[in-house]
């Protein structure tokens, strides 16, 4: 049972456009690998080049920021939704 | 306190013209009151700022700070509504006065004209109860944070992009603060700004009203703050979501064990340094094409190739005659579209994009790729200014 993904519109670009994107996985960590084998020039927004998640970017699962469960091995459950919560920064260029 | 003790603190035209929050429990005297005791600062007079400052004035907090430095531009018009199109030109800081004076006399307003620094940051926020984040760039938004943990002052935070807002209030008493949720800064170039991508020009109303009322409740202490809470917005499909947010023991400034305990460089933590940008727009300088020599082959008819990498709504708005249109985004999957070709001049709207085509180009074997020095606005400003400019 595939998870939907709600993708932030900075990295729609990424997605075919796309504002969701489902994938498989029993975990957090193994959706966004999935996810990110589909998509494959998301890699580099949401991982650093060690494979770590990057800090300015919050995955939450529903309400629940992922930090404070259990980070990428945080179990997902069928109806869950994974939010992608980039920081943005509005106005014009610096 | 008691409403007989308050009465006379505010006059019969202030009565008046407060009335329908006197009428309402909530807020009634002893509130308006504490809203006239109260003093908020806004980062920013832009299009956040607008909305924030026009509403705290007309709700009668007492004494309204401003910060900003910029002047008003045509193309602030479509989503600061602070500033009208008399003002184009002015500094923002006297146009922003002049809309709050016409808006409540009653109101202080207070014009900070600097760049917020970590040098003046503390002295700057410390005068106010609370402080409104309508920043435009990471640097000032980790500083502010930061600054506003250190002073112990709320801060109303909101923040958006093309159609999407945020906002939430930080560093208030056992809250998260900015870095809870994001403690470090995305490296420059990754992450695209307004100027680059664009923003629903009423988005910034919806965000600044939301601040500007979280600002309000703050002081009259009254409902549920939007504390631990981080509220985000989608313009296109209506919808807001909550999500939690939640103070992170290990945060460097807000954690039970600080390591950021005074204002540090902000430029250095988000990897900005003032030479960063022209460096990258100005990548291989030696090797750039001006905007003249584009003029002078493009009569000469040689036949050079000219590669637009800008979004097609941009190519709408203006383009450089004969060129071809491919979309940064789009361009390592169409690099077939250019083999054969020999020399190619690659544009954008100023330069910084287009210097990542040409070494996405060169990477790829295209090693006479060029970069069009200034892009398309050098090109307006030295060859064709009848074109319109964004």
């Amino acid at each position: 049972m595939p998870t939907r993904i709600l993708i932030p519109t900075p990295l729609r670009v990424y997605t075919g456009k796309q504002d969701v994107v489902e994938a498989e996985g029993g975990t957090v960590g193994e959706l966004l690998a999935n996810m990110t084998d589909t998509y494959t020039d998301l890699r580099k927004h949401l991982y650093t080049d060690d494979g770590r998640l990057r800090s300015f970017v919050a995955i939450y699962v529903n309400d629940d920021d992922i930090r404070f469960l259990d980070k990428e091995a945080t179990p997902v459950k069928e109806g869950d939704t994974i939010s992608i919560i980039p920081s943005v920064a509005g106005g014009r260029a610096s | 306190m008691t409403v007989a003790a308050a009465a006379p603190a505010l006059s019969n035209a202030e009565v008046a013209r407060y009335s329908r929050h006197l009428i309402m429990p909530e807020v009634g005297m002893e509130g308006q009151l504490k809203l006239k005791a109260a003093s908020v600062l806004c980062i920013g007079a832009g299009g956040l700022g607008s909305p924030v400052a026009m509403y705290l004035a007309a709700a009668g907090v007492g004494r309204l700070g401003i910060v900003d430095f910029d002047v008003v531009d045509y193309s602030n018009l479509q989503r600061q509504v602070i500033h009208g199109t008399p003002d184009v030109g002015r500094p923002k800081l006297d146009s922003a006065r002049d809309s709050l004076h016409a808006i409540n006399p009653e109101v202080h307003v207070e014009t900070h004209e600097v760049a917020l620094s970590s040098g003046n940051a503390l002295d700057v926020l410390g005068g106010y109860d609370v402080i409104v984040d309508g920043t435009d760039n990471f640097p000032t938004r980790y500083l502010v944070n930061d600054a506003c943990v250190l002073l112990g002052k709320p801060n109303a935070y909101g923040s958006i992009f093309r159609f999407e807002g945020q906002a939430s209030v930080f560093a208030a008493k056992d809250g998260p603060c900015y870095r809870c949720l994001y403690p470090e800064p995305p490296p420059p170039g990754l992450v695209p700004s307004c100027a680059e991508g664009g923003v629903l020009g009423i988005l910034p109303g919806v965000v600044g009203t939301i601040q500007a009322t979280e600002a309000v409740k703050l002081i009259m202490g009254v409902g549920e703050p939007l504390v631990g809470r981080f509220l985000v917005y989608d313009a296109l499909r209506m919808r807001f979501r909550e999500l939690k947010l939640r103070r992170d023991p290990d945060c460097p400034v807000c954690g039970d064990n600080p390591s950021v305990t005074e204002l540090i460089d902000y430029e250095q933590f988000c990897g900005v340094t003032p030479a960063a940008p022209a460096a990258e727009s100005s990548a291989g300088a030696d090797d750039d094409a001006t905007v003249e020599q584009l003029k002078a082959r493009i009569d000469s008819r040689d036949g050079v190739f000219i590669l637009d990498v800008r979004e097609p709504q941009e190519y709408q708005i203006c383009a450089i005659p004969g060129s071809t249109l491919i979309p940064l985004g789009d361009l390592p999957s169409r690099l077939h579209e250019l083999e054969g070709r020999g020399e190619m001049i690659v544009h954008c709207k100023s330069g910084a994009r287009s210097a990542k085509a040409v070494k996405l180009l060169r990477d790829a074997g295209f090693a006479h790729a060029k970069n069009l020095r200034g892009g398309i606005l050098r090109w307006i400003d030295a060859v064709d200014p009848s074109l319109p400019k964004y």
